[in-house]
């Protein structure tokens, strides 16, 4: 299934890019993150939440959504 | 002659029992930066009754670009003594307390009981956790805004049986992985808009109106001027573990979970040392500088390349702002092998202060150096 990924904050740095359109048929959201891991080596270094259709959900989360988001915290103020 | 509260009271959903309401309200502004100022700003035009203003922080040059209360005359200055000097001109019929003071585990508690709303407008995660477990404590909804270079997260938390931050972000990352304004810059603006997101959500919470950011994390975008709107769920689970420190919050020495297991010592530990050598961690600009030691600039940013700056003979005693990055600073040594580390709890301005009580002690302990 064709998928939308949007990265923010540190994240976007990493991968070189806002958003990005793949082709996966990864059954959950852990085997879909070892794919983004295996693409951008510098990701696991870094701290996120993913939210899937717009909601945070856990790694163990069944891949079923048209978008998701890598979601970095800010400490910034 | 219209009252000062004209154009808020002809508003049909707000009128004069809604700015009532907004007269009666107390907000407490954790941090008066870059977000703080304008919350600050907007709530005080509005009239929010009692206005409260922690921040121990100093105002310096590099503040200007984007913390809008200020002016060159209040460099130098507590920057919550300088915004309620400002904000009393803006309003002078409404209640402005500056705590020139930094928020701790201690004051955290006492503090937060006496206001209805509180804004986080803080600058590191370990206030940011420390916000957020105060208010579950005190059961205070939390408007939240935190920037990173050009995009923006407002939401807000522990408010109507709500998700908290936690319930996002379940603990502190891992300290030094996320950088900071002060070490990577951010478009001066940013902070005007997300602080402004911020003073509306505080406003709405107050006159009951609309509907709040509660459960939804507003993701903003300067560049692209994109919106996302993100769902966070309410985490029970995390919210108890919070409420189970609730008795022994007030003598947590360290923040439970903070992503670090660097522990920090008062200077005064070492003002009577002979064989140490003082390191400041802050960027060049930053101020106020401590004179009363020798000390050792080497910013966290150059710290890699700069380690020819360390004396290996001496204990070495690491000082910051605010005794965060001084904690990053030890942790990044003792990785590189670098031996006899040690944060220093106090950030610059308290070391000041704590130089100038014990200064006869100090230089004669200096002459002997």
């Amino acid at each position: 299934m064709l998928i939308t990924i949007k990265y923010f904050g540190q994240i976007a740095e990493v991968t070189q890019k806002d958003e990005e359109q793949i082709e996966t048929s990864k059954g959950s959201i852990l085997e879909l993150l070892s794919t983004l891991n295996a693409k951008y080596s510098d990701l696991k270094h870094k701290e996120f939440q993913i939210a899937q259709n717009q909601e945070l959900v856990g790694l163990e989360a069944k891949l079923t959504g048209a978008e998701i988001a890598l979601l970095p915290p800010f400490s910034g103020g | 002659m219209t009252s000062r509260y004209n154009r808020h009271i002809i508003v049909s959903e707000i009128g004069q029992a809604g700015q009532d309401k907004i007269s009666n309200a107390k907000v407490l502004v954790v941090g008066a930066g870059g977000l703080g100022c304008p919350v600050l700003q907007y709530l005080t035009a509005a009239g929010v009754g009692t206005l409260g203003i922690i921040d121990f922080d100093v105002v310096e040059l590099s503040n200007l670009q984007r913390q809008v209360l200020f002016g060159t005359s209040s460099i130098g200055q507590n920057k919550a003594e300088a915004a309620k000097k400002r904000l009393e001109d803006l309003n002078d019929g409404i209640s402005i307390i500056a705590y020139a003071e930094k928020l701790t585990h201690k004051n955290a508690i006492s503090l937060f009981d006496t206001y209805d709303i509180i804004v986080d407008g803080s600058d590191n995660f370990e206030t940011r956790y420390l916000v957020n477990d105060a208010c579950i404590i005190t059961n205070k909804p939390l408007v939240y805004g935190a920037i990173y270079k050009f995009e923006g997260q407002v939401s807000v938390f522990n408010y109507e049986n709500g998700p908290s931050y936690r319930c996002m972000f379940p603990k502190p990352p891992q300290s030094g992985s996320v950088p900071n304004c002060s070490e990577i810059g951010v478009l001066g603006v940013l902070p005007g808009i997300i602080g402004s997101m911020q003073a509306n959500e505080v406003l709405k919470i107050i006159l009951k109106i609309g509907t709040t950011l509660s459960g939804k994390l507003l993701c903003y975008n300067a560049l692209t001027l994109q919106n996302s709107i993100l769902k966070i769920n309410r985490n029970q689970t995390i919210i108890q573990s919070v409420l189970k420190h609730k008795a022994d919050f007030n003598t947590t020495k360290t923040n439970f979970n903070c992503g670090t297991k660097i522990t920090s010592v008062s200077i005064e530990n070492f003002l009577s040392e002979k064989n140490i050598q003082f390191i400041d961690v802050r960027e060049h600009h930053e101020q106020p500088k401590v004179e009363a030691l020798p000390v050792t600039h080497m910013p966290l940013s150059e710290l890699k390349s700069s380690l020819n700056k360390i004396d290996i003979t001496k204990k070495k005693a690491i000082f910051c702002q605010s005794g965060i990055r001084s904690k990053q600073a030890v942790e990044l040594l003792r990785k590189l092998n670098i031996q006899d580390c040690f944060s220093i709890a106090e950030g610059a301005s308290e070391i000041n202060n704590i130089l100038l009580s014990t200064r006869p002690i100090w230089s004669q302990n200096a002459k002997k150096l």
